[in-house]
């Protein structure tokens, strides 16, 4: 008796679990800087009010999320890698990618700067600094945009840090906020997107210590998720999203959003 | 250290106000925690419980290597098992078409296969032993196998609540798998654990360690409800 009551309760709580699962729902597959930063608690209720649709973000590295839209499960996919989201839209996973909006990366240091790279707005200049002095400095080491920003930083400067990986440089391998809590416990400079670091709490004595290099700009993009590779994809929902994104309303709800009144993206989608 | 002393106090403080205000969304985050973990727990004793029973009283070849099996398989890491699970139920996996992942169901589903090995390998040992003191009554009685399985079951069903609240606290406290496979989607699939991780990575770590507390708090709520319906149930049986 007492059996059956639990099986019949338990398989109630399940399945009513998978009746959660709302038609006008979709998944965005995303970086963490813009959920992190409360820049999707900020759009997606503007988002849902207009178009009754429900926006389900997974925030994981730009990486994972490209890899977990392949795999089909997402709708839209939201990063900062340029390049990576132009092979998967030419691999045919995405429709059409747009620019959705920028900010740029910051390197941020402990008050002592012990490489002295503060105030320096040469990045490659920086960060050859840093290495030369062998001053710690912590990674990201994770595949994600943010990962692959400064790989690609590392290869102009002319040093090749994985030689050092584990001794100054240290891989995290884990996302944008724990990389940072890590390296400020361990006095490690950190490159973060400057989102990410204004709207991040545990700072302690750590304050942005290169900044204003042109090449440390970071685009945003969206991309729905082709119906032909994925034919679970919920297209129109997904369209109306991306459009709105890149609608003036969109751009300007994007351009409103402040953290310790600081604009945290800047919306540069293409006028249509 | 003072500065340890003052974040544990902050997150006390907020711990206190947070549960004080009723805040609806950690309402929501730890029901559903205790939602997905206790349906996990269900799960896996309806599995785990008659496994750890027939191979408690069974007597088979290859009998030692399943014992090792069973107990290896408690070290599970959370983060395989949540990979696993992720690889079944995507959509370019063989159980896509059921639309599970990033769903309750899905997180589910990943602690059941987490701590059904839990429940199965601790219910053989209590079991076993429990089997050896009544052998010789068992076999004077000559019980079935269907009846000497309900017997042990019965008899030991006070120590087996112990195991199930082994099993419920390794699913509560995980991570790991839930993360991958439930995604921590605000209102959808966010429980106190990835809550937890979400506002570590966010640097507010009075914050986290607020909701920490908040979840040994919920862990010590389950273990006194359970306690108290076993002091109930043993002060009847010897009126």
């Amino acid at each position: 008796m007492f059996g059956k009551t639990l099986m019949a309760s338990a398989a109630a709580l399940f399945l009513g679990g998978a009746a959660w699962a709302q038609d006008q729902s979709i998944i965005v597959q995303s970086t963490t800087s813009t959920a992190n930063s409360g820049l999707y608690d900020y759009l997606l209720p503007i988002f849902q009010d207009k178009t009754g649709i429900q926006v389900n973000v997974v925030a994981v590295g730009t990486g994972q999320a490209i890899k977990n839209a392949q795999n089909c499960d997402g709708d839209v996919l939201l990063v900062h890698a340029k390049s990576s989201e132009e092979k998967f839209v030419a691999a045919g996973f995405g429709t059409k990618r747009t620019d959705l909006m920028y900010n740029d990366f910051v390197i941020v240091g402990p008050a002592g700067d012990p490489a002295g790279v503060g105030g320096m707005n040469d990045v490659q200049g920086a960060l050859a600094q840093i290495a030369d002095k062998g001053a710690l400095f912590a990674s990201r080491g994770d595949d994600s945009g943010t990962h692959k920003k400064e790989m690609a930083l590392w290869g102009d400067s002319g040093f090749d840090p994985a030689a050092a990986s584990g001794d100054w440089y240290r891989e995290t391998g884990s996302g944008m906020g724990a990389t940072l809590n890590a390296g400020i416990g361990m006095g490690a400079y950190v490159m973060t997107d400057r989102a990410t670091w204004i709207s991040f709490a545990n700072k302690q004595d750590y304050a942005i210590q290169v900044q204003g290099d042109e090449d440390m700009f970071n685009q945003y993009g969206v991309i729905p998720v082709s119906p032909e590779k994925c034919p679970s994809v919920k297209v129109e929902a997904a369209q109306a999203f991306a459009d709105w994104l890149v609608s003036k309303e969109g751009q300007e709800a994007i351009a409103a959003y402040k953290v310790a009144d600081q604009q945290l993206f800047f919306p540069n989608a293409p006028a249509n | 250290m003072g500065n340890i002393l003052q974040g544990v106090g902050d997150a006390l403080g907020l711990a206190i106000q947070l549960v004080l205000s009723g805040d609806p969304d950690l309402l929501e985050i730890v029901f559903l925690s205790l939602r997905v973990s206790l349906t996990a727990t269900a799960f896996a004793c309806l599995v785990g419980l008659p496994v750890g029973a027939l191979v408690a009283i069974g007597r088979f070849r290859g009998r030692n290597g399943v014992l090792i099996v069973m107990n290896a398989l408690m070290g599970l890491p959370p983060v395989v098992v949540g990979l696993l699970v992720y690889l079944h139920l995507s959509r370019s996996g063989p159980l896509g078409f059921l639309g599970l992942l990033y769903t309750p169901a899905a997180m589910i589903i990943a602690q059941t296969i987490l701590i059904a090995p839990i429940v199965a390998a601790l219910s053989r040992q209590v079991l076993e032993d429990l089997h050896m003191e009544y052998s010789e009554q068992f076999r004077s009685l000559c019980l079935t196998r269907l009846q000497t399985i309900r017997a042990l079951l019965w008899d030991a069903r006070y120590s087996l609540l112990t195991v199930g609240l082994a099993g419920f606290g390794r699913a509560v406290a995980e991570v790991g798998a839930v993360i991958i496979v439930g995604g921590n989607i605000d209102h959808l699939t966010r429980v106190m654990t990835t809550a937890i991780a979400l506002e570590t990575s966010k640097g507010d770590l009075a914050l986290a360690l607020a909701l920490g507390l908040i979840l040994l708090i919920i862990a010590l709520g389950v273990n006194a409800a359970v306690q108290s319906v076993r002091m109930t149930a043993a002060r009847q049986a010897y009126v």
